[in-house]
């Protein structure tokens, strides 16, 4: 858009350099308005013969060093595959069971047995579960701080949401283990009480549960989800929220018909990096998870486990066999999130004629 | 379908600026008022808090008395949603919901009122599309996301929502300064069209078009800027644009002033 004036104004005074137009300032081209009578002095317009583009100038250079940047990502990815899956395939080759559905990880041993199946299972149920609560609040909070918050509030509220983000990820575990840990068994002990028809809410013993790991992680992820949400609300074009109230919309419909609607590309990518931060969730899982290898839909019982954490617990102790078995478990962790990812690019490119328009 | 809107000694603020004082004038059922005035006289104020838009700025507010066929727009006990479905509104810029197709842009003032039967929400949409002459632009895809059509069919598009919950009363601010002349064209046809139905008062700064499609025709105007805009001049469109009584009117018809 910003160009079109600029190329006409060259064009009258016979230059065609805009494609090459390093030598000056983007905005002297104002200057060429002035009639061009006088070619002693020929303005930036030109009016000589047409200069020669330049072989090497800022232009290329700059170029080449995003060129670069960009290539670099690739290598080290490239690298980083390459040494995990190097590392990974002799112990794979080791293992004496099935490294899909043998639940138990024992790679020190002779013969080495080690499964990734409760791992992975664990690592997306924890996730699942936590964004299963954490979401809605999240939603809730941004909904509160874009559109229903006095913006004094509003800011200062933000501002502690996005604190939380800051705090470690040892602390929160440290504080789940110790201190959050006992109103979760009581809250297990209830859930298993009354609602105990739902297989999920099995029998005990309470303690250090995918209950537990999954709300510590809620509240992990809480921060991110909402800043961002908060963010893509507020965004939300005036026009849009004025045409839904001119209709006769109450402020939760307005919501409804023009906030959501328009949100939902940026909600979906908030979530999915809140699922991302859930899944790769490491040493606040080692310290709340009962670090178990079995598989259960039991939520309420002490066990559970995730890969991350898994990784964390037992790299110490892990010999050459061991490691590769750790570095082959972080591939699955890789190929997860990949699939996770992939799943919510499809689900917004699905809608992306609306989405673009909406841009 | 139409009501008589009367203000009395209405004024306005943002904060603590007064953007309009004291405007006195009733708009007659049926007919089209055009809102003419220099830019920041208040003319839009105005138009926005006939249906009670204007409150919807932080610390905006509004003062005197307006009412629709004597009730007041400004009751403690009036439900704002109810007065902004009975007094619709199209706005400067078209603004489809982008996120909707064209279908539901034009049902979406239905959705809100709970109409739910798919039956009644198509048969809604084809009156409210060819009443804004869109229906044969559009009919093919009404699946296609509003915001894909181009600047004059959107317009037409935000207008069919508004008259689709069949207002009383249609407020259009500016409707055509974002559009080329032939969709003004088209709009200011609708307009005549739509008067059998509908009271119109649009806000505009074209004055041919203020002269082409309005019965009545009010001219605001500052005395400087900060003060606040007043009602200088209310008479039937004839007149003002021929023989206004006001030498300011005249000014500013003329282009000797805004």
């Amino acid at each position: 858009m910003g160009d079109t004036p600029q190329r006409s104004a060259h064009a009258g005074t016979g230059g065609t350099t805009v494609a090459t137009s390093h030598g000056w300032p983007a905005g002297a081209s104002a200057r060429v308005a002035e009639p061009s009578g006088n070619p002693g002095t020929p303005g930036p317009g030109g009016g000589d013969a047409l200069p020669r583009a330049k072989a090497f100038g800022a232009e290329r250079a700059f170029r080449g060093l995003t060129l670069a940047a960009g290539t670099f990502v690739l290598v080290v990815i490239a690298a980083i595959a390459i040494f995990l899956i190097a590392k990974a395939v002799p112990a794979l080759r080791a293992n004496s069971e099935s490294f899909w559905t043998f639940e138990g990880w024992f790679p020190n041993d002779n013969p080495p047995k080690f499964g990734i199946g409760a791992l992975a299972f664990g690592t997306v149920l924890t996730a699942l579960l936590a964004l299963l609560m954490a979401v809605p609040v999240a939603l809730g909070i941004a909904l509160y701080l874009s559109h229903y918050a006095p913006r004094r509030l509003g800011n200062g509220l933000g501002f502690l949401v996005d604190l939380l983000a800051a705090v470690p990820s040892v602390v929160f575990g440290l504080w789940g283990r110790d201190y959050f840990a006992q109103p979760v068994a009581d809250l297990s002990a209830w859930l298993n009480r009354y609602f105990g028809w739902i297989p999920i809410f099995g029998d005990g013993p309470y303690g250090n549960s995918i209950l537990l790991g999954s709300v510590v992680l809620a509240i992990m992820v809480l921060p991110i989800v909402t800043s961002l949400s908060r963010e893509v609300f507020r965004q939300t074009p005036t026009a849009n929220e004025e045409a839904a109230l001119a209709l006769g919309a109450t402020r939760w419909e307005m919501v409804r018909t023009a906030v959501l609607p328009y949100g939902r590309p940026g909600v979906i990518a908030a979530v999915m990096l809140g699922l991302g931060r859930a899944l790769g969730e490491t040493i606040a899982l080692a310290l709340t998870l009962g670090s178990t290898y079995a598989i259960s839909f039991n939520v309420l019982a002490s066990g559970g486990n995730t890969i991350a954490a898994n990784i964390a617990n037992r790299f110490a102790e892990a010999n050459d066999t061991g490691r590769g078995a750790l570095i082959a478990s972080g591939l699955v962790l890789f190929a997860i999130t990949l699939i996770v990812n992939i799943t919510a690019r499809a689900i917004i490119y699905r809608r992306r004629e609306f989405t673009e328009s909406a841009a | 379908m139409a009501k008589r809107i009367e203000a009395t000694d209405v004024t306005a603020y943002y904060g603590g600026f007064k953007a309009i004082e004291n405007i006195n004038l009733t708009v007659e059922p049926k007919t089209v008022t055009a809102l003419i005035g220099p830019s920041g006289c208040g003319k839009s104020t105005f138009l926005r808090s006939i249906n009670r838009m204007h409150e919807v700025l932080p610390g905006a507010r509004v003062e005197g008395s307006l009412t629709i066929d004597d009730q007041d727009i400004y009751d403690r006990d009036v439900d704002v949603t109810a007065v902004r479905r009975m007094i619709g509104m199209v706005f400067q810029r078209p603004n489809p919901f982008p996120t909707m197709s064209i279908f539901e842009n034009v049902v979406a003032g239905l959705r809100l009122n709970g109409v739910r039967r798919k039956s009644i929400l198509e048969e809604a949409a084809e009156k409210a599309l060819r009443s804004a002459n869109l229906w044969d632009e559009v009919k093919d895809r009404l699946g296609k996301p509003g915001a894909g059509l181009s600047g004059g069919q959107q317009q037409r598009l935000c207008i069919a929502r508004t008259i689709a919950v069949e207002p009383q009363v249609v407020l259009m601010d500016e409707p055509c300064s974002a559009l080329d002349p032939i969709s003004t064209l088209a709009i200011e046809d609708l307009m005549f069209q739509l008067k059998d139905k509908f009271t119109i008062i649009i806000v505009t700064h074209n004055m041919q078009q203020a002269a082409r499609v309005s019965d009545r025709t009010a001219f605001f105007s500052i005395e400087k800027t900060g003060d606040p805009g007043r009602l200088i001049e209310y008479d039937n469109t004839q007149k003002i644009f021929s023989n206004p009584s006001q030498k300011k009117t005249e000014d500013y018809i003329t282009g000797r002033f805004g």
